[in-house]
């Protein structure tokens, strides 16, 4: 088998503007969602997720244009997240050159949407995003368990769903990938929870994406090699530059994870 | 001005393909114009097509033979006046004798063998097989020049759970490994069908598209 482990930088996009903006190279605006794309894509990204966190629906346009401009440089897929409640939705993002969809509350407040979609736009690019966090146990002093609760609205609502029977329902609806997060570990630099994505990776048949909690290199590593993911998704580390796509790559091939390390100037 | 039609009956994004072309086209003496239809008679006088194709070979076929006319437009240029022809995906996939997803679907019948699920020996292997991959080229082509092939070659984006079981050797032009050999590529005479997607497979998918640009098969 020679499919190479996917990499995938995550850019947070608010009214078509990445959130904090992009640190690694010197753009000219490193506010803008497109200019990062192009960066990450000569860098050797493998794919590129666009989260759009933007609130107001008249804000929700700028990420078509962000799509638009993104396809007419970058020539490797990109998945767009936030917000996609409806068949339209997915066509409008598709048409202006998405390759696949994430979706999270929708999939939770109607299941059905899913089995539309993917029959509509083929399971390959229907990705689930999976957010998920340990449920709390009730005695003191004790760890949590080893069960997660579905949540929605970038982790703030409880859904009362567990997330591998959610996870499991998904693929029978048609999703052709799923974006596992741990909002437990979203943003705190200290590794993906492993155990949650491990869980939901052996049990379904669609590839697994790791994300939440990148910090380090090793992270990565654990990612794939411990969770059993076919893909790892990190944002901060790479916009602020501590570690780039070719020394992440680099890393992952020394921990012997077959990646793609295309010569990018030919 | 020479014309390469790349053909929309409603199968997913055709912006990427379209500038992933138009990049491509661009680096010639003579850009051709690349055209966006879902027009028979453009297809008729187009000196290159191009059938993309995402979702499932039923959707796809049916989608297809919903736009009045093109089917005939697409036999008669491709076959009758034998322009290059490249399918993508399961543009690709069309070509074949049959579809054996959602139940059993004609195709048109250029390449011999059927689509068939992806079937990896190991049964730890994900399905779709999403992801880059390199690819081995089992028939020298024109659309494969400058593109080094091999465990240190260059990769290939594909995104798929079936994949054309050409029955004549001869047929197959590139080979993927996936617990199994999957087909990565297939030709005859003036056709080409690529599994992998070349809009998105950056520097080999780039090179693909420019040598279909300047094919004289």
């Amino acid at each position: 088998m020679t499919l190479k482990t996917r990499l995938i930088p995550c850019l947070d996009v608010k009214d078509g503007r990445v959130v904090k903006g992009v640190q690694f190279v010197d753009l000219i605006d490193a506010g803008d969602p497109v200019a990062a794309a192009i960066a990450y894509d000569a860098a050797g990204a493998d794919e590129l997720t666009f989260l759009d966190i933007t609130a107001s629906a008249e804000g929700r346009e700028t990420i078509f244009d962000v799509v638009a401009r993104t396809a007419e440089h970058c020539f490797m897929p990109v998945t767009v997240g936030g917000g996609v409640r409806t068949i339209e939705d997915i066509r409008k993002l598709l048409l202006a050159g998405a390759d696949k969809v994430s979706i999270n509350s929708a999939a939770v407040s109607d299941p059905d949407f899913i089995a539309r979609a993917a029959d509509k736009f083929g399971d390959q690019c229907i990705v689930v995003s999976v957010d998920a966090r340990r449920r709390q146990t009730q005695a003191p002093g004790r760890d949590n368990t080893d069960d997660w609760e579905i949540f929605t609205h970038g982790g703030r609502t409880p859904t009362g769903l567990d997330a591998l029977e959610f996870a499991e329902h998904m693929v029978r609806r048609g999703a052709g990938e799923l974006l596992v997060t741990s909002m437990d570990r979203d943003g705190t630099k200290s590794g993906f929870d492993l155990k949650l994505v491990r869980t939901i990776a052996d049990a379904v048949h669609v590839p697994v994406v790791a994300s939440g909690g990148v910090g380090t290199l090793d992270h990565l590593v654990e990612g794939v090699r411990d969770g059993h993911a076919s893909a790892v998704l990190a944002a901060s580390i790479f916009h602020f530059g501590t570690f780039t796509i070719g020394e992440a790559k680099a890393y992952l091939k020394a921990h012997g994870i077959a990646v793609r390390e295309d010569a990018l100037d030919q | 001005m020479s014309s390469v039609a790349i053909i929309d009956y409603g199968s997913g994004n055709l912006r990427s393909a379209a500038k992933a072309f138009e990049r491509a086209a661009a680096d010639r003496d003579v850009p051709p114009e690349i055209i966006v239809t879902a027009d028979p008679d453009v297809v008729r006088r187009a000196d290159r097509i191009v059938l993309p194709g995402v979702g499932a070979f039923a959707d796809c076929r049916m989608g297809l033979l919903n736009v009045r006319g093109m089917r005939e437009a697409l036999e008669e240029r491709v076959i009758v006046d034998a322009v290059p022809f490249l399918g993508i995906c399961v543009g690709q996939q069309l070509m074949a004798s049959e579809g054996h997803e959602k139940g059993v679907h004609k195709g048109f019948g250029w390449i011999a063998g059927n689509v068939v699920r992806l079937e990896p020996s190991d049964p730890e292997l994900k399905i779709p097989h999403m992801g880059w991959n390199t690819i081995s080229i089992t028939t020298p082509h024109a659309l494969f020049a400058g593109i080094p092939d091999g465990p240190d070659g260059l990769h290939a984006y594909f995104v798929h759970s079936y994949h054309l079981a050409a029955t004549r050797p001869a047929e197959i032009m590139a080979t993927a490994e996936y617990g199994m050999t999957i087909t990565a590529a297939v030709g005859r005479d003036n056709l080409f069908g690529t599994q992998f997607h070349p809009e998105k497979s950056q520097t080999l998918g780039l090179q693909l598209i420019a040598n279909f640009l300047g094919w004289r098969p």
